[in-house]
């Protein structure tokens, strides 16, 4: 199994806080994996540390075989903060454009990207005028335009209905198939079981990377949820 | 892709923001037309307008600026998209640079306005010096917005940026030399107002006014747009890729 990016016995500091305390992770290429865990719980500071925008970091963050943040990176790794991060007084084609031309992208992305999330209707719409699951789209969108090999996106699903979140995960599983890895962080349990490979994260730790089914397995669990609480005790208990 | 596309890229967009909204651009525009209108009709003397007119057209713009410039790059700070793009090929001396460049086209269009409306409409009398005070009053725009671009690195809020006006801005058109002249200041005032950026721009729109546009203008035009330029330099080394 090749890997897009390791982490090296990782720890990040935040004033006194361990925010990250002694991380080690592989994340396997190809793949949906679900980073998820508590609100607090370090996935926003995981996904920081893998595009470089984090400081204070110990220990190793390795990202398609070069040192996490590297210029040559920019354009093979996208990423999109928890705060949708898209330009609210801009229309959804000139977040586009602008996203195109800063990673130095054909024009024709645009339509391509627009039609993959189901936004064509809405190119020449002000962003800020969208509905949050049409924003995260946008933002979505403008991490897809550059075609990385590894797209990280925070709570790309968070707020949005049951139909909504079906629709972004299919479009996830599409990219996933042409051989894209994302890194998706939820703090909902339900959608591990759309991820191929997950990673739980408690208090600054890792206490789980596998598939569901092997997590599922090894505690003895029916559901992610269940697993996630048995692993919590075991981990407080040692 | 190269760092010249790049920072027109970002000009680009941040004038398409501010095209986006139509009450900020009639502010930045109108207002500092309206408020020179303002003491032109205060005066209710020719005579004394034309004493301090060319420094209000100075003034307004500064003023204007700072706060058009801090706000706007502080909500790009906030909203995550620098974050975002931060991790793209786009480097922070091609964002201030693009910030730099579209707030100085407005700023050009600000004092273009500004003047206009001083010298047609309240009558001022620029002494056949119309471009040098041009000049100038840019210059001092674009000294506000430099300003605004580095205080936004050390607000957290909007809240903030704001209450760096009375702070920064404030002292810098008390010690100015618009009420007191420099020159009668107690001498620690005095030398304070010396470092000041505002003293500086202001003295050379005096020097043009009183009709005299020599060396002594240029040199302090080159103070202010040295200033200008250090606090582009510093607010680019503010913009830290790496945060906590």
């Amino acid at each position: 199994m090749s890997k897009v990016a390791s982490f090296t016995n990782v720890s990040v500091r935040r004033g006194s806080a361990l925010v990250l305390n002694n991380i080690e992770l592989t994340l396997p290429a190809g793949k949906i994996i679900g980073l998820l865990g508590p609100s607090g719980a370090g996935k926003t500071t995981i996904m920081r540390c893998l595009v470089g925008v984090q400081s204070k970091v110990t220990g190793a963050v390795s990202v398609l075989e070069q040192p996490a943040g590297a210029r040559s990176l920019a354009t093979r790794v996208a990423y999109s903060t928890q705060a949708s991060s898209v330009f609210d007084d801009l229309t959804v084609q000139q977040n586009l454009g602008y996203a195109r031309r800063m990673l130095g992208v054909a024009k024709e992305n645009i339509a391509q990207v627009l039609r993959q999330v189901g936004l064509e209707a809405y190119a020449s719409a002000k962003v800020g005028n969208l509905s949050g699951g049409q924003r995260n789209r946008v933002s979505l969108a403008m991490a897809m335009i550059g075609s990385p090999d590894l797209l990280i996106l925070d709570e790309p699903t968070v707020g949005l209905d049951p139909v909504l979140r079906a629709e972004i995960w299919a479009i996830f599983r599409q990219l996933a198939d042409s051989g894209k890895t994302l890194l998706v962080s939820s703090h909902v349990m339900d959608e591990a079981e759309r991820c191929d490979q997950l990673i739980f994260v408690r208090d600054g730790q890792v206490i789980a990377s596998d598939t569901l089914a092997n997590i599922l397995l090894q505690t003895d669990s029916t559901s992610a949820e269940e697993a996630f609480l048995t692993l919590a005790k075991q981990e407080v208990a040692a | 892709m190269n760092p010249v596309t790049r920072t027109l890229t970002v000009a680009q967009r941040v004038l398409l923001t501010i095209r986006a909204d139509r009450r900020t651009i009639a502010l930045m525009f109108f207002v500092p037309a309206l408020l020179v209108g303002l003491f032109s009709w205060m005066f209710n003397s020719q005579m004394l307008f034309d004493k301090v007119g060319g420094r209000l057209v100075g003034l307004f713009p500064f003023v204007v600026m700072f706060l058009a410039a801090s706000i706007t790059t502080l909500k790009e700070r906030r909203s995550g998209t620098l974050e975002r793009f931060l991790t793209t090929p786009m480097r922070r001396g091609e964002f201030i640079t693009g910030y730099a460049l579209a707030f100085a086209l407005m700023a050009l269009v600000q004092s273009a306005i500004t003047l206009t409306f001083a010298i047609y409409v309240c009558g001022f009398d620029t002494k056949d010096n119309a471009w040098y005070l041009y000049l100038a009053a840019v210059v001092n725009a674009l000294c506000g917005m430099s300003l605004g671009l580095l205080a936004s690195a050390f607000a957290q809020s909007e809240f903030q940026v704001i209450q760096f006006m009375p702070a920064f801005i404030f002292p810098q058109i008390i010690l100015g030399g618009l009420f007191v002249p420099v020159e009668q200041m107690p001498d620690a005032l005095h030398t304070i107002s010396d470092w000041l950026p505002l003293t500086h721009s202001l003295r050379a729109i005096v020097y043009i006014t009183d009709g005299n546009p020599t060396g002594d203008v240029v040199q302090q035009i080159l103070i202010v747009a040295g200033v200008c330029l250090a606090c582009l330099l510093l607010g680019s080394l503010t913009l830290r890729k790496r945060t906590a």
